[in-house]
């Protein structure tokens, strides 16, 4: 049984000696290369909070579109968003659509952009284009023209195939030619039949472009925006429709930026406050439990490596608040040795030989670890479900960490203690 | 000894948490920009054209309301709280700064709308009372087979009342400290009283789990009152023992952690304390009342 558990501790060491090259973010320890191992095989992921960048949330206007279509218009505005993102060079930009009561919300997670507020610029740029159907009405009192109504049509941007520049043959103006969708081909065929001799208007960003008159019915889903461009403008314009036009309005409610100096900062100050912390916790340990604590410290150590490597091999996105919860985890990890302990040494006390002491203080130190945990659990679960996704980076790490600590504190603690059963 | 004294440690209790009820009707809480919308704004400037004054005169003259400047930690850091901000104005705002003072770093930017705030209260409430309901629920069930003398529910009960108890304190410190330091209270405030309540649970069943234990072995023959004073006793290291190396961490995070986490730190430092003080002394004496009144 002994030789078992050495073994067993053997390969324990073993897996976190290379858990800890897995984690080791830096290619020298001390002046020792340690080949750049970790970022090779898998870099960390760091979250906003800590590398600089910036998390944008925008609601999406959705008053302009049926009930039924409104999951897909979410659907279209991520990706075309997504692709604008990527116009400007961020790498894995985090675009996610999310639903709270009556309001649609897109999330764009921006990191390490130097330039917000430029990226800002051109998200909301992109143009909203839609067409709206022109009442003329004549006041019959006096025979005068009243303002014209627009009302909009169901024909927007979002079906808009592809865009091109083209030149206006007589006066050689820049245009832009639109090619429709299947369904846009539709839509637009039906609205023209319904307003041959009339105008129709076509609004780019809320602006009236042009209105020109249907002399008749367009099939073929093809049309012609003439509007006073520049070249570059009627450039611009083509580029952001062929990246997508947008399928419904948006407007930025929330922006939270964080500088990347402010970013690293933090990260080496939380780094460090965990390093402080656990140490501290590791030499309380042994000052109160002497040779036992010892063994803590060494069930504390393969705790930590292996959880980083578990947030590692998760690819979980390491914040701020998530490095917080993992710290916490660690002052909750050794929580689980000390019941054991000292249930052990109540057992020795009564006369137990070290092995039943031992064996009978993880037997009865069990139902307080599993329910004291199985709390903690819950309220990181609670945590992860009901809240933004700032806590949920910490919910997850505690989660996580809580998990490992339950598996460190039984198994790996158990087979220290028993390998080194004789020398005590 | 615990038992014997059970009137004044939970009297103590009673007062502090009426003291900390009173502070929070009194002084109310500053809410954060996440709860009622605005702008957080931390800048670095050239210390020697700066102060938290001249900055404060220079934004309140562009016509920004509600202006609040502080000072950061490094000479020449700054950080701004003011009304939301759209982004035209932010960027119209910080060329003007830089006109005004030289180079200006920005450090971090946030500007959140109200709408936000309304949800996050809403779902706040929800998480906390889901977290307070399933770990009362949870202990209920877990002691289920400890019905005598105590039935467990009223385990389920006691911690119930402990977990308002560890919640409501370090909320009325944040009240007071909202009202002398202008501290906010923002989502990571009501994620550290969730935490709080999911930690201060483990030292109650600590003291919990060994009178299950000894109930069980001693088969009623015991008095309820010497059980509990037995399981306190005996337990009594170890329950602040598992407190006292969170408290290390949280200490060493609130020294050297990064200073946007220092009051969510100090909430969980205050919350564990407290809740350690409960699981001894307010959540084992208070089944004994139970005990008394349920037969």
């Amino acid at each position: 049984m002994r030789l078992k558990s050495i073994l067993t501790l053997a390969l324990l060491l073993l897996i976190s000696v290379f858990a800890g090259l897995f984690v080791y973010p830096y290619p020298t320890f001390n002046g020792i290369s340690t080949g750049d191992f970790a970022n090779k095989v898998l870099p960390w992921r760091l979250g906003l909070d800590l590398v600089g960048g910036s998390q944008l949330i925008y609601e999406v206007d959705m008053s302009g579109v049926e009930s039924v279509d409104r999951d897909s218009v979410m659907a279209g505005l991520r990706d075309v968003i997504e692709r604008r993102v990527n116009l400007f060079g961020v790498s894995e930009p985090n675009v996610v659509s999310s639903k709270s009561g009556d309001s649609y919300r897109l999330l764009v997670e921006l990191a390490g952009v130097k330039d917000v507020s430029e990226a800002i610029a051109q998200i909301g740029e992109t143009p909203f284009l839609f067409f709206s159907e022109v009442e003329t009405s004549e006041d019959a009192a006096n025979g005068e023209e009243v303002a014209p109504s627009f009302i909009p049509t169901q024909l927007t941007g979002r079906y808009v195939k592809k865009a091109q520049l083209v030149f206006d043959q007589i006066s050689n103006r820049p245009q832009i030619f639109i090619e429709f969708n299947s369904e846009g081909e539709v839509l637009f065929e039906a609205l023209t039949e319904k307003n041959v001799g009339r105008p129709l208007a076509i609004f780019l960003d809320n602006n009236l472009i042009s209105a020109p008159v249907v002399s008749e019915k367009i099939t073929g889903g093809r049309a012609q925006i003439t509007g006073q461009f520049s070249l570059q403008e009627a450039r611009q314009l083509v580029e952001r429709f062929n990246a997508g036009a947008l399928p419904a309005p948006i407007a930025l409610i929330n922006q939270q930026t964080v500088g990347a100096a402010l970013g690293q900062d933090s990260l080496q100050k939380m780094v460090w406050a965990g390093v402080y912390g656990t140490v501290a916790v590791m030499i309380f340990m042994v000052l109160y439990y002497l040779g036992l604590g010892v063994y803590a410290v060494l069930a504390l150590c393969i705790y930590v490596v292996l959880t980083l490597a578990a947030f590692k091999l998760l690819s979980i996105t390491m914040t701020l608040a998530g490095i917080a919860g993992f710290i916490l985890s660690i002052g909750m990890a050794v929580d689980a040795n000390i019941l054991i302990f000292e249930r052990t040494k109540e057992e020795l006390k009564a006369g137990a030989s070290w092995a039943s002491a031992v064996d009978a203080g993880f037997q009865r130190a069990w139902t307080s670890i599993r329910d004291s945990n199985l709390t903690t659990i819950l309220t990181a679960l609670i945590l992860f479900y009901f809240t933004s996704s700032f806590v949920k980076g910490f919910a997850l790490t505690l989660l996580i960490g809580v998990l490992v600590s339950m598996f460190s504190a039984i198994t790996v603690t158990r087979t220290i203690l028993r390998a080194f059963a004789k020398s005590n | 000894m615990v038992i014997k004294y059970k009137n004044l440690f939970i009297g103590f209790s009673i007062i502090i948490t009426i003291a900390a009820v009173a502070s929070m009707g009194v002084f109310g809480f500053k809410q954060g920009i996440d709860f009622v919308g605005g702008t957080f704004w931390q800048v670095r400037l050239p210390s020697s054209e700066a102060s938290a004054q001249i900055l404060s005169e220079f934004l309140s003259a562009q016509n920004l309301e509600n202006v609040l400047v502080r000072e950061g930690e490094v000479a020449g850091d700054f950080s701004i709280r003011t009304k939301e901000l759209s982004e035209e104005r932010h960027q119209e705002i910080l060329q003007l700064m830089k006109s005004r003072f030289g180079s200006v770093e920005e450090l971090s930017f946030a500007s959140i709308g109200p709408a936000i705030g309304k949800e996050l209260r809403s779902r706040s409430l929800l998480a906390f009372v889901l977290v307070l309901f399933g770990i009362s629920l949870y202990i209920a069930f877990a002691f289920r087979k400890v019905s005598y003398p105590v039935s467990s529910w009223k385990y389920g009960f006691v911690t119930l009342i402990t977990l308002f108890h560890d919640a409501l304190i370090p909320a009325g410190v944040f009240a007071y400290l909202g009202h002398t330091q202008g501290v906010e209270v923002d989502t990571n405030f009501i994620v550290a009283i969730l935490v709080i309540m999911g930690f201060s649970v483990h030292d109650t069943i600590v003291v919990f789990d060994r009178i299950r234990e000894r109930l069980l072995l001693a088969k009623n023959r015991e008095d309820l009152g010497d059980v509990i004073n037995a399981s306190i006793q005996q337990t009594f290291a170890r329950s602040i023992n598992t407190s006292l190396t969170l408290v290390i961490v949280l200490v060493a995070l609130y020294i050297f952690g990064a200073p946007s986490l220092q009051a969510f730190t100090l909430m969980i430092l205050i919350g564990t304390v407290v809740g350690t003080y409960s699981s001894i002394f307010v959540a084992s004496p208070l089944l004994t009342y139970l005990q008394k009144n349920g037969r």
